[in-house]
């Protein structure tokens, strides 16, 4: 009987690992891949994104994920020689960070008013916000061009800010949040004779801090990863973010665009490391849509 | 005079709740909520100069234009295949992290790591594996005959398998914290009367997990519209047939401004969309009536 179970486990396990080399293989080789020299990644990869001639070629693909000799070549190449990839990261640090930052300020407040005050008109612009996070962007897109071509901003990134920072995925979440917080502390802050406001920045953000950080997560991945808002409102190739530009990166340097893609994976991954457990909690909070 | 007075403070904290929502509530008026009645405005007529209301045209004319249906059908299909296998697999992978195995944690940051790492990112060790010469068809060699994935049948096992890797971590996340809701006592009580894992899952976890897998259903449902991202990158804007996709249809139609057209294809999705979260609203209510019962 012991012995059964602890085959059982065992199978289990090996399954498991199974499974965690399949999530973890293809960062993994992007970013060893990003460590090869030029000529090693053609021999390696050159029938599939030729472009260039010279050099010994395989026949097929070889995927490896030690590279003969290690070397910075495509990260200079990328960082340093050309300033074209640094601007496009720059680019997409300007369109995230704002958004983060304004998404998740606004959002705390009208959090609190969620939370503070409850009554039907309250309730159903909840759900209208809930409805609005869930739709899919084929849906908001329209909308967002005719009010950028009205304001004038259609082709800036401001096209991408402004709706970005009033998306309601934040008041969502935080909303759900903050009504864990008990209503004795604002009650008793009330008692002490608080003002609303205070109440807001004296008691409720305190008791919100890791909240704030795990929806600050969850924004950042999102709208690091975007790629359908700039392919529509921003025409222009420069003001491009890094990731729509590493899939037109020429297909002649495909050691640069593994470079670029670790360098571009970095910041999330970082913050991955830093704050899983608050991103853990961020999305066992986000499932279920009632408030 | 009591009441009276409650009546002003009820007014009070309604003018007071609205200044603290009014900053957000401004925002999506202007960016969401007004530019969505100019669309369903634009969806009835037949054009910016004559401004003539058609009624159902638009509408009519979209779903006899080819691109659309093709676009539609190849969502449905992806969608079909996408969210049963992202719900089943999800609630394994929680499932296998439930069992008394060493390394646990470290398992679920490794199931989680796709969610952050950027699609743009990824879709190079993608791209080498399913090409014509790829690593896949060297390794499996389908009878010999050797298959460019992206340009064949099979284009959405490509994406489906990316969709897979990214989106199973979040919802297995969910499904753990759905899982750890279960009374510990019912479980308990089940070991004590000797019940069978089988039993124990189908009997109790399940139906505590309910809930929850209706919430991932819906999501991956609603991730699955938004796998254009994926296609994009991995395919381009003019993909192989079976990866076309609505927001590709749309993209390309930004092309010609047919706002006409646009705005009917948005309203239709919208619409698709307030069925498909109704849906939820009701299946969580039911739901959650049931185990609290």
């Amino acid at each position: 009987m012991k012995k059964k179970h602890y085959f059982g486990r065992a199978t289990m396990f090996l399954l498991c690992a199974v499974f965690a080399v399949m999530f973890l293989l293809p960062t993994v080789l992007t970013i060893s891949n990003s460590f090869m020299a030029e000529s090693e990644i053609v021999s390696n990869y050159g029938m599939i994104f030729s472009t260039t001639t010279g050099g010994y070629v395989s026949k097929t693909v070889n995927l490896k994920f030690i590279p003969d000799k290690v070397t910075l070549d495509q990260y200079i190449s990328g960082l340093i020689k050309t300033p074209d990839y640094l601007i496009k990261y720059w680019n997409s640090i300007l369109l995230v960070l704002p958004i983060v930052i304004f998404q998740v300020a606004i959002a705390s407040v009208a959090a609190y008013s969620f939370t503070r005050w409850r009554g039907k008109v309250r309730s159903g612009i909840f759900f209208f916000y809930v409805i609005l996070m869930l739709m899919p962007y084929q849906v908001t897109l329209v909308p967002n061009y005719l009010v950028s071509q009205w304001l004038g901003i259609i082709n800036t990134r401001w096209s991408i800010v402004l709706p970005g920072i009033f998306a309601p995925f934040s008041v969502f979440l935080l909303t759900k949040f903050m009504r864990r917080i008990p209503y004795s502390l604002i009650e008793a802050a009330k008692v002490d004779g608080a003002g609303e406001w205070q109440i807001f920045t004296r008691v409720c953000l305190p008791q919100c801090r890791s909240a704030i950080f795990s929806i600050a997560i969850l924004v950042f991945i999102d709208y690091w990863n975007m790629v359908e808002q700039p392919l529509v409102l921003l025409k222009d190739a420069d003001s491009q973010p890094l990731s729509v530009f590493l899939s037109s990166i020429n297909t002649g340097e495909i050691g640069l665009a593994f470079a670029m893609a670790t360098v571009y994976m970095i910041p999330s991954l970082l913050l991955f490391l830093y704050g899983e457990a608050y991103l853990v909690e961020g999305i066992a909070t986000s499932g279920s849509v009632k408030g | 005079m009591k009441d009276s007075l409650r009546k002003s403070n009820k007014r009070k904290d309604f003018l007071k709740s609205l200044c603290f929502l009014c900053p957000s509530l401004l925002g999506v008026g202007v960016f969401f909520i007004l530019p969505f009645g100019v669309v369903v405005y634009y969806s009835l007529i037949d054009g910016p100069a004559s401004k003539k209301f058609v009624m159902f045209d638009n509408f009519v004319r979209l779903f006899h234009n080819s691109a659309f249906r093709l676009a539609a059908k190849n969502t449905l299909t992806f969608s079909l295949m996408a969210v049963p296998l992202a719900v089943i697999l999800a609630m394994v992978l929680a499932l296998m992290l439930e069992s008394r195995i060493p390394l646990k944690s470290q398992f679920r940051t490794f199931f989680l790591s796709p969610m952050m790492v950027p699609v743009a990112s990824v879709v190079l060790i993608w791209q080498v594996l399913f090409n014509y010469n790829g690593t896949i068809n060297e390794l499996f060699l389908f009878g010999g005959n050797k298959i460019d994935w992206l340009q064949s049948d099979y284009a959405q096992i490509v994406v489906l398998l990316l969709f897979l890797w990214k989106n199973l971590g979040y919802f297995m996340i969910l499904f753990m914290a759905g899982l750890a809701n279960i009374p510990k006592e019912l479980l308990e009580v089940a070991d004590v009367e000797g019940a069978s894992e089988a039993y124990k899952f189908f009997a109790i976890k399940l139906r505590y997990l309910s809930p929850t897998v209706l919430f991932v259903t819906i999501l991956s449902l609603i991730n699955s519209f938004k796998v254009f991202r994926e296609v994009y990158l991995l395919a381009g804007a003019y993909p192989y047939d079976p990866l076309y996709t609505l927001q590709h249809f749309m993209n390309n139609t930004f092309g010609s401004m047919d706002y006409q057209k646009l705005s009917a294809a948005a309203v239709i999705m919208a619409l698709v969309m307030v069925v498909i979260i109704a849906l939820l609203f009701l299946a969580e209510d039911w739901f959650g009536k049931d185990v609290e019962g």
